[in-house]
């Protein structure tokens, strides 16, 4: 970070633009709704495959229910291995199905309305993330806040941040008001990696997109594969969305939300005050 | 940070459960609410519209080669019906069964198979994409759609083709409602590779694909593919038939254009 410049109280506070609050708070909604959407929709046939079709005999991953002499039981096979997942995966609550009915949208088994909240929210997800980039090209956000510096990059930097983090020790005062950079790299993955690749492998598995561009689906390999990306992209976003909230609770969560929230960071981060 | 004492643990942890309950319960609420319900089926509008835009009417779907096709091809929704008349037709055949081509057209048709055999035909290998997830490749050959429109002749009003099945899907339904049926508009009618399925793979149509007829309309999803079809009715509108929503499984919540 360069040396810290004199700043008035009040521009030192400001920590999250208006657009970048709101973007936030609406891909909050929409990532909630196409996860639980997502899994009902993912349950309705819980295997995966690879190329163009489902080799239905061989899934490289998939949930099942079986019977175990006098009971049910659930099992989860990823390639080589198969565990039982009994009360979470393949079978809970006396129900044969993938996920559970607490991580879908609606809990009961509804393909319909699961792909209905989904395709709505799948647009509302689009167009705030356009929205978010064309925002973020224009108004210099990505390469002010986002890009690392040349010296940010450096192993040695790299390790002293991760280090750091695993000690849960966090910048504080002025050296919190930008992203370190192992949060700009997390950032500039999601934003520019994860979620376009999500979007990709959704057109993917869609007959009509798949005629128009063939590419949507030749580029993973088959729909199928896109389907599996598809499934492995979610789960990398529910990882970060995991490391996200522990790092907002490890580094002072009502700071942070208000942060969010109003735009403007708390009067005791100035002090360096833990918040 | 000190470390919640069990006590504050349980509490937390049972805090957590509750909340994510309520939560749970609310969505159910929520995605059981007429107006929301309308709401979320905006956006099949949208999605339409916007295939339809990056989609041109002669776009074809992508076309396999013969060493693509599946050996396990599924069989989904109705394998083998079970009505009477359906087993009478299977026992003679099909030597008796007749296409029946009606509604908004100037000359309706009946036709046999054979005659079926007569007309244009198209073979294609494709890839069948079910609204479940799964998808299998295999060749189809039939009747071209827009032939057999255009030898009946649609009168002007005509905009929808109805598709009328031999199968009862849901037998809790009262009437025409359990019976399967399916819907397209004029675009996917007279599309180059919409036919009427007579051949899988090189062989007759088996019982469990919907012999002796089934609707082949790539570029979307599986359900709209009617098996066992029996007659085909040129329509205005489909809001007077069974659920009103165009389809067996559009009436049970399913998109009516499903090419996602």
């Amino acid at each position: 970070m360069d040396e810290p410049t004199p700043h008035t109280a009040a521009s030192d506070r400001r920590r999250h633009s208006l657009p970048v609050r709101l973007t936030h708070w609406i891909n909050v909604v929409a990532l909630f709704v196409l996860l639980g959407s997502g899994l009902q929709i993912f349950n309705a046939h819980p295997a995966l495959y690879w190329g163009h079709t489902s080799t239905f005999a061989e899934p490289w991953a998939a949930m099942t229910a079986e019977r175990q002499g006098d009971r049910w039981a659930g099992f989860t096979k990823v390639g080589p291995i198969r565990i039982e997942t009994t009360g979470l995966l393949g079978l809970s609550n006396g129900e044969r199905r993938g996920f559970p009915a607490w991580a879908t949208l609606p809990s009961y088994r509804s393909l319909a309305d699961g792909r209905r909240w989904h395709f709505f929210f799948a647009w509302v997800l689009v167009a705030n993330g356009l929205i978010y980039l064309a925002w973020g090209l224009v108004s210099g956000h990505f390469r002010r806040d986002l890009a690392p510096r040349r010296p940010e990059l450096s192993p040695r930097h790299l390790w002293d941040e991760i280090v750091a983090h695993a000690r849960l020790r966090f910048p504080k005062g002025a050296a919190a008001h930008g992203y370190n950079s192992l949060q700009k790299l997390a950032y500039l993955a999601v934003i520019f990696v994860l979620l376009p690749l999500m979007v990709l492998s959704g057109l993917g598995m869609s007959p009509g997109v798949n005629a128009a561009w063939p590419w949507t689906f030749e580029i993973f390999g088959g729909r199928q594969s896109a389907r599996t990306i598809h499934f492995i992209t979610a789960s990398l976003i529910v990882a970060f969305v995991v490391v996200h909230l522990a790092m907002v609770l490890a580094s002072g969560p009502l700071g942070q939300i208000r942060a969010m929230i109003t735009g403007r960071a708390g009067p005791s981060r100035l002090d360096g005050d833990p918040s | 940070m000190t470390s919640p004492t069990p006590h504050r643990r349980s509490l937390l942890s049972g805090l957590g459960a509750s909340l994510l309950g309520l939560t749970l319960a609310g969505c159910d609420q929520i995605n059981r609410n007429a107006t929301v319900k309308a709401g979320l089926a905006r956006a099949e509008g949208l999605t339409q519209a916007a295939q339809r835009l990056i989609l041109s009417r002669t776009a074809l779907a992508h076309e396999f080669e013969p060493k693509d096709i599946s050996p396990d091809f599924r069989a989904n929704g109705t394998r083998n019906p079970g009505e009477p008349a359906y087993r009478a037709m299977v026992e003679a055949g099909f030597a008796n069964w007749r296409l029946q081509i009606d509604g908004l057209v100037e000359r309706p048709l009946a036709l046999s198979l054979d005659d079926l055999r007569a007309r244009p035909a198209r073979t294609q290998i494709t890839r069948h994409d079910c609204v479940e997830g799964w998808s299998s490749i295999g060749q189809w050959t039939g009747a071209r759609l827009s032939a057999l429109l255009d030898e009946a002749g649609l009168k002007p009003q005509a905009r929808y083709i109805v598709f009328h099945c031999a199968d009862r899907l849901d037998p809790n339904a009262a009437g025409d409602r359990g019976l399967y049926y399916e819907s397209i508009d004029l675009v996917d009618a007279f599309h180059e590779q919409t036919i009427l399925a007579y051949e899988m793979n090189g062989q007759v149509l088996p019982v469990a694909h919907g012999a002796p007829l089934r609707l082949r309309v790539e570029r979307q999803l599986g359900y709209k593919h009617a098996k066992y079809v029996m007659r085909i009715e040129a329509v205005e509108s489909f809001a007077q038939i069974a659920g009103g929503q165009g389809g067996f499984w559009e009436d049970r919540g399913y998109e009516w254009y499903a090419g996602i």
